[in-house]
């Protein structure tokens, strides 16, 4: 089915849109999905990844050619009681922070 | 130990218990550095968890420490289970024991190595699209990929969820077997588990061990030829002896067609990318694992510290995976690649039934020189054909030695249906009884 039909109007996040057969990635795509992902990269990594991602991205183009298929899942949903158990003290599960305060975890300011 | 092959990260010990008896009493294991152990560091071959210590153990290392096997290290790994060699790990590339200037294969390199070896009696791995079988066929020990939901993933550190199993490498199938009787069963920490006993057509009370009698008469081999096609001559040449020593033994061998299977890799890539963007996202800083150096705010100190702590690799599919889910790809990739998971699943379910396993060459490559694959991820990426379409289907699987081709292991695969562990491990036995 076409991939771009509900998106079209969302020029940011796919700024080629979608529907051109090559998958060619440019630098700022590579830019906008590593702030997407929050992983800062240098100039040297964003280029080498738009080449790198351009191949594997023709690669993954042959998924095209996969008939839609009924996807019957035999899931059922695991439950078990609420009870209150024995987890992590406090202690343990601050242990591995980089920053804590009165038993708090420290995050970076938020703006 | 095996300093010559950097397959440790860490060398700690976890006694077992002493008053055990059974196959594992007095063995030793080597535990894969993504699975949780209490105390001792669990870095997952990342400098992100370079420092990261574990507050609890996972499942599977109590498991094997009450049946009496004592663990003797963390072994070496790719980065977060992300890569086919071992060599994108923050620690060093592991050796081949069997080639020192080759790969040992990945993601469980270090373990493959560690029993290769004769460091560990046994090992874990774990095996998102082919991590045990991979490295189990480039040191010529055994590995097996158990089906989705026999083995508890409590307290491994995430990949690619839907994927990814733990399971057992050691020099022999009995042993491997073994190993898995010890770490099979539902856990209530785990609720993709299941219980043997609620499973239609699975015995509650299988003994893997038990089933490594080399006893194939009778048994059908599928060989599908598309996991033959476009495998080195050499590698198809020695699993097609391995095969006719099955035959030989009583087994009947029937070509068969697994079409959907040409295109398991790319719908591998992409569910597996698109979970490890999801997962790895709690790599913040803040709870655990390594923090950047940062005045920044928020967003900038979590993508500062994730640009010091994760490797070419990890970052590559953290980005491919966020693309293939972003607006407007996501039909196309993701979806797609759901729908590629369901046909494979069909197709297998259709060949089980008329054939009671399925045997390929497990890697359809000798193993790499260190080195030759680390610039070409695409190249690194097809060498997983055979086995991603496992993990797709959730099946059991095993990996023998086959024989050697120019001095260098060759594994054969036998794939099961689910939850029918004991028919690949019965069949894997002949093979090793043969060569």
């Amino acid at each position: 089915m076409s991939d771009t039909s509900e998106s079209t109007d969302d020029a940011e996040a796919a700024p080629d849109g979608g529907d051109d057969a090559a998958s060619a990635v440019d630098a700022e795509e590579v830019r906008h999905v590593a702030e997407l992902a929050r992983v800062r990269l240098d100039d040297d990594e964003v280029a080498a990844f738009a080449d790198q991602f351009g191949d594997i991205l023709d690669y993954f183009e042959a998924l095209d050619e996969v008939p839609e298929t009924d996807r019957e899942e035999e899931l059922v949903n695991v439950m078990r009681p609420d009870e209150v158990e024995k987890g992590l003290s406090q202690e343990e599960a601050l242990s591995n922070a980089e920053e804590t305060e009165d038993g708090f975890f420290v995050g970076p300011k938020v703006s | 130990m095996a300093a010559d092959y950097n397959a440790f990260i860490t060398e700690a010990t976890i006694e077992g218990d002493a008053d055990a008896d059974g196959p594992l009493a007095d063995k030793t294991v080597a535990v894969k550095d993504n699975i949780s152990t209490e105390g001792i560091r669990t870095t997952c071959g990342s400098e992100m968890l370079a420092d990261y210590v574990p507050p609890y153990s996972a499942t599977v290392v109590d498991r094997l420490t009450a049946a009496g096997a004592t663990v003797v290290g963390k072994t070496n790994m790719d980065e977060f289970g992300m890569g086919t060699t071992t060599e994108t790990s923050a620690f060093g590339p592991t050796k081949n024991p069997a080639d020192p200037e080759r790969v040992p294969g990945g993601s469980s390199g270090g373990s493959a190595a560690a029993v290769a070896a004769g460091d560990a009696d046994v090992a874990l791995g774990s095996d998102t699209g082919g991590s045990v079988r991979c490295p189990a066929a480039f040191c010529g020990v055994v590995g097996i990929k158990p089906t989705y939901g026999l083995v508890s993933r409590y307290g491994l550190v995430a990949y690619a969820n839907s994927l990814e199993q733990i399971g057992p490498i050691a020099g022999t199938v009995e042993e491997a077997a073994a190993a898995l009787d010890a770490i099979a069963g539902d856990d209530p920490n785990d609720g993709t588990t299941r219980d043997l006993s609620e499973v239609e057509g699975a015995d509650p009370d299988a003994s893997y061990a038990a089933a490594a009698d080399g006893d194939v008469d009778g048994l059908t081999v599928g060989v599908p030829t598309e996991l033959f096609e476009g495998a080195d001559e050499r590698v198809v040449e020695t699993v097609e002896a391995a095969i006719a020593d099955l035959e030989d033994r009583g087994a009947e061998t029937t070509e068969i067609s697994l079409p959907s299977v040409e295109h398991a890799v790319q719908a591998y890539y992409v569910i597996a990318m698109a979970e490890a963007s999801s997962n790895l996202a709690r790599f913040d800083g803040v709870r655990y694992g390594n923090r950047a150096e940062s005045d920044g705010n928020w967003n900038e100190s979590f993508a500062e510290t994730r640009e010091e702590g994760f490797g070419a690799e990890v970052k590559r599919r953290i980005l491919l995976g966020t693309y293939a889910l972003s607006a407007g790809y996501h039909d196309k990739y993701y979806k797609k690649a759901q729908d590629a998971r369901a046909w494979v699943r069909e197709d297998f379910e259709e060949a089980f039934a008329d054939v009671d396993v399925i045997a390929s060459p497990t890697m359809p490559v000798l193993p790499f020189e260190l080195g030759e694959s680390l610039d070409d991820p695409l190249r690194m990426y097809l060498a997983d054909a055979n086995t991603t379409p496992v993990n797709l289907a959730n099946l059991p699987a095993i990996s023998v030695p086959a024989g050697e081709a120019d001095s260098l292991p060759v594994g054969l695969q036998l794939v099961g249906p689910k939850f029918d562990e004991e028919t690949v491990i019965r069949a894997a036995s002949a093979v090793e009884d043969a060569s």
